[in-house]
C-alpha cells in the first residue's frame, strides 16, 4: 500500500520550491499533521489524566494543604475500612444484578413483540425509541414525581390494589429499587433498538425450517432465535453492567445516596469524595478500584459469554 | 441447527403435532394477538410522558392532591412563563446548543483527519499511538475526571480564559476529539477499496484532498453515525458539566434542569413544565432525525457483536 501512494507523490507537477513541497508532501509529514489535533486533545484529557490519578491515588492531596506527599498505599488501605465504601460496593452490585437483566428482559421482550408488520407497529416502536430521548436529568425528575410518597401516581395506582402507600424513594428499603425501575425505563428504547437489529438479522429461512421440523413458535424461538441472538445479548449485557457500575446521575438527583446511604453507590461517593470534601487522592484511589471492578466484570462476562455465545461464519 | 440429534427432534415434532391443529381451533381475533401486548406495554412507556405533560398544566392546588388530578379542569399554560422566569431554560436550551453542535463538528473534523491518517498513512509512532488512543477508550470517566477538571482549571488560568472552567469552552474542547471516534472511522476508512484514492494521488490530489473529495463522501454514513452518538452524548451530559460550570448562565440542559429542581423542589407544575420545555426540542430532533439515531445505536450495536 506505501509503495503504490508513495509512487504518483513522486510524478507530482514540479513547483518551485520542490525540496519543501516533499517534506509536506511526504507521508510521514502528513500522518503527524493529520493526527496531531486529535491527539493532543485526547493525550491531553485521556491519558495524561489516567497517570496523573494513578499517581494521585497514592498521595495525599485534599486541596486545602499546599503540599502533596506520597502516602503509599495509604487510601487504598483507608478503603479497605471505610464503611461506605462496603456499602456503596454492595448497592452498586444490587444495582447492577437487577438492573442489566431487567432492561434486557423488556428489551428482548419488546424487540420480539415489535419484529412484525402489524398496524400501528411503527407507533410501537416509536413509544420504545422516545426513551433514548430523555436525558438522565429529565427522566429522573419525572420519575421523582410520578413515585413521590404523598402525591404520586404511582401510590394512587397501587391503592387501587389495596396496597398502601409507600415512601419510595424516602424509604431505605425502596429507594435502589425506584432507582432501578427509572433507569430501565431510561434504557428501554437503547435495548430495544440492539435486539430489533440483531432480530433483523435472523434469518427467516432457519425459523421456517425448524417449523417444519415441526418445532412451535416457542421452541422456534428458544432453539433457533435465541441462540442467534446471543452476540446481541453479550454486547448489552457488557454495555448495560459498564454503565450500571457507573451510575451516578439518577443518584444525585433523586436522593443524594440517602437516605440513609441506602443508594450511595461508587460514583456518588467517589463525586462526593472529590468535589464536595476535595480528598482527590482518596478519590483517585476509589476510582481506580471502580476501573478495576470494571474490567474484572467485562473479562469474566467475555470469558462466559463466549461459551453461550453463538457467531454465525 | 440446534435441535440436530434425532431424539431431540421427535419430540419438537410430537409437542408441534398436539399444538398447532389446538391453536387452529381456537376463536380468532379480529387483529393481530400481539396488539394485546404492545398497546398495554406502549401505554406504560408514553405515560411517564403523558403524565409530565398533564402535570405542567395543572394548578398548584390541583398537582398536591391525592388522589392525583389525571386529567387538569382547565389547561393553565401560565406554568410555562412562570417556570421561564424562574430559570433562563432559553439560555440552557442555547447552551446546550452550543456545545453540542461545537463537540459534533470539531469531532467530524478532527476523528476524521486521525482516523484516516491512522488508516492509511505509514508515520513513525503510528503504532504506538494508536495504541495509546485504544487504552484511553476502555478508561471510564470518573478515573480522568479530576485531572481533567485541574488540567481545564489550569489551561483556564494561564492559556485562555473561553477554555477555563466555569466557561462554555471547557465543556467542548476535552471532548473536541474522542478515541471511539478515531477508532470508529478508521475502521470504517479501512473498509473503502483504495484503488480510487489512489487513482486519485496520481492524478496529482493532494492526500487533504483525497479525504475531502473522495473518502469523506464515501464515510457519509459512518459521518452521519458518529455525528449522532456524539450529540446524544454531549446533550445528555451531567456529571462534566456539574463539576466544571457553576454559573447559572453558563449551564447546559441537563445541568440547569437539575439546579432548578434543588431549587423549586414542591413547585411540582414549574418542575414539569420546566421539563417538557427541556425535552421537546429534544424529543422534535429525534423524531425528524429517528432513522439516523436509531440506525446509529444499532450501528453500535452490530459492531459490537
Amino acid at each position: 500500500m506505501a509503495v503504490a501512494v508513495r509512487r504518483p507523490a513522486a510524478r507530482r507537477p514540479s513547483s518551485r520550491r520542490p525540496s519543501a513541497r516533499r517534506v509536506i508532501g511526504s507521508e510521514q509529514f502528513s500522518g503527524w499533521a493529520f493526527v496531531t489535533p486529535g491527539v493532543v486533545i485526547i493525550l491531553l484529557f485521556g491519558a495524561v489524566p489516567i497517570v496523573w490519578s494513578a499517581v494521585m491515588s497514592f498521595q495525599r492531596n485534599n486541596l486545602l494543604s499546599p503540599s502533596t506527599p506520597f502516602v503509599g498505599t495509604a487510601n487504598y488501605r483507608k478503603m479497605i475500612h471505610d464503611p461506605v465504601v462496603a456499602q456503596a460496593i454492595q448497592h452498586t452490585l444490587v444495582y447492577t444484578v437487577l438492573f442489566v437483566p431487567g432492561t434486557m428482559l423488556v428489551g428482548l421482550f419488546l424487540a420480539v413483540a415489535m419484529n412484525r408488520k402489524i398496524r400501528f407497529i411503527s407507533f410501537y416502536r416509536t413509544a420504545a425509541y422516545a426513551t433514548m430521548a430523555v436525558s438522565t436529568i429529565s427522566e429522573a425528575i419525572v420519575f421523582i414525581w410520578l413515585f413521590d410518597p404523598s402525591y404520586g401516581v404511582v401510590n394512587y395506582f397501587l391503592s387501587a390494589f389495596g396496597i398502601p402507600p409507600q415512601q419510595f424513594l424516602n424509604s431505605p428499603s425502596e429507594a435502589l429499587y425506584v432507582i432501578v425501575i427509572m433507569t430501565i425505563w431510561g434504557w428501554t428504547g437503547f435495548s430495544v433498538v440492539i435486539y430489533l437489529a440483531a432480530l433483523q438479522g435472523v434469518p427467516q429461512q432457519l425459523i421456517e425450517a425448524a417449523s417444519i421440523d415441526g418445532a412451535g413458535p416457542w421452541q422456534a424461538f428458544r432453539r433457533v432465535t435465541l441462540p442467534l441472538l446471543s452476540p446481541a445479548s453479550l454486547f448489552l449485557a457488557v454495555w448495560l453492567t459498564i454503565n450500571a457500575l457507573q451510575l451516578f446521575d439518577e443518584v444525585y438527583l433523586s436522593t443524594q445516596g440517602g437516605p440513609l446511604n441506602a443508594t450511595t453507590v461508587l460514583v456518588y461517593y467517589l463525586y462526593i469524595q472529590a468535589f464536595q470534601q476535595f480528598n482527590f487522592g482518596y478519590a483517585s484511589a476509589i476510582a481506580y478500584f471502580l476501573f478495576l471492578v470494571i474490567i474484572v466484570v467485562t473479562v469474566i462476562q467475555f470469558r462466559v459469554g463466549r461459551r453461550f455465545t453463538y457467531y454465525r461464519s | 441447527m440446534t435441535a440436530t440429534s434425532a431424539p431431540a427432534r421427535d419430540k419438537v415434532r410430537s409437542a408441534g403435532r398436539s399444538g398447532v391443529p389446538a391453536a387452529r381451533r381456537r376463536w380468532r381475533l379480529p387483529f393481530s394477538p400481539w396488539h394485546l401486548v404492545l398497546l398495554p406495554a406502549s401505554l406504560v412507556l408514553l405515560f411517564p410522558f403523558g403524565w409530565m405533560l398533564a402535570t405542567s398544566v395543572e394548578t398548584q392546588n390541583e398537582a398536591l392532591h391525592f388522589p392525583p388530578v389525571l386529567i387538569p379542569h382547565q389547561i393553565r399554560l401560565a406554568n410555562y412563563p412562570d417556570a421561564l422566569n424562574s430559570a433562563p431554560f432559553g439560555h440552557f436550551f442555547a447552551n446546550s446548543a452550543i456545545v453540542a453542535v461545537t463537540t459534533v463538528v470539531c469531532n467530524l473534523v478532527l476523528c476524521s483527519l486521525a482516523g484516516y491518517a491512522f488508516a492509511r498513512f505509514r508515520f513513525f509512532g503510528r503504532t504506538a499511538l494508536f495504541a495509546v488512543i485504544m487504552a484511553t477508550l476502555m478508561v471510564p470517566f470518573q478515573v480522568t475526571m479530576i485531572p481533567q477538571f485541574i488540567i481545564v482549571k489550569w489551561l483556564g488560568v494561564h492559556v485562555l480564559a473561553g477554555v477555563g472552567i466555569d466557561h462554555i469552552g471547557a465543556l467542548i474542547l476535552p471532548n473536541a476529539a474522542t478515541a471511539f471516534g478515531i477508532f470508529f472511522l478508521r475502521q470504517f476508512f479501512r473498509t473503502l477499496p483504495i484503488e480510487y484514492e489512489e487513482s486519485a494521488r496520481v492524478d496529482g490530489a493532494s492526500r487533504l484532498t483525497v479525504l475531502v473529495r473522495i473518502v469523506l463522501p464515501l464515510a457519509a454514513p459512518a459521518l452521519a453515525t458518529l455525528a449522532a452518538l456524539t450529540f446524544l452524548d454531549s446533550w445528555n451530559n451531567f456529571l462534566w458539566p456539574l463539576i466544571a460550570v457553576t454559573s447559572t448562565n453558563k449551564m447546559t440542559l441537563p445541568l440547569g434542569l437539575a439546579t432548578f429542581q434543588g431549587a423549586h423542589q414542591t413547585e411540582w407544575t414549574l418542575m414539569m413544565a420546566g421539563n417538557v420545555m427541556s425535552l421537546v426540542p429534544m424529543l422534535v430532533i429525534f423524531f425528524l432525525a429517528q432513522r439516523y439515531f436509531v440506525r446509529s445505536v444499532a450501528a453500535t450495536g452490530l459492531a459490537g457483536t
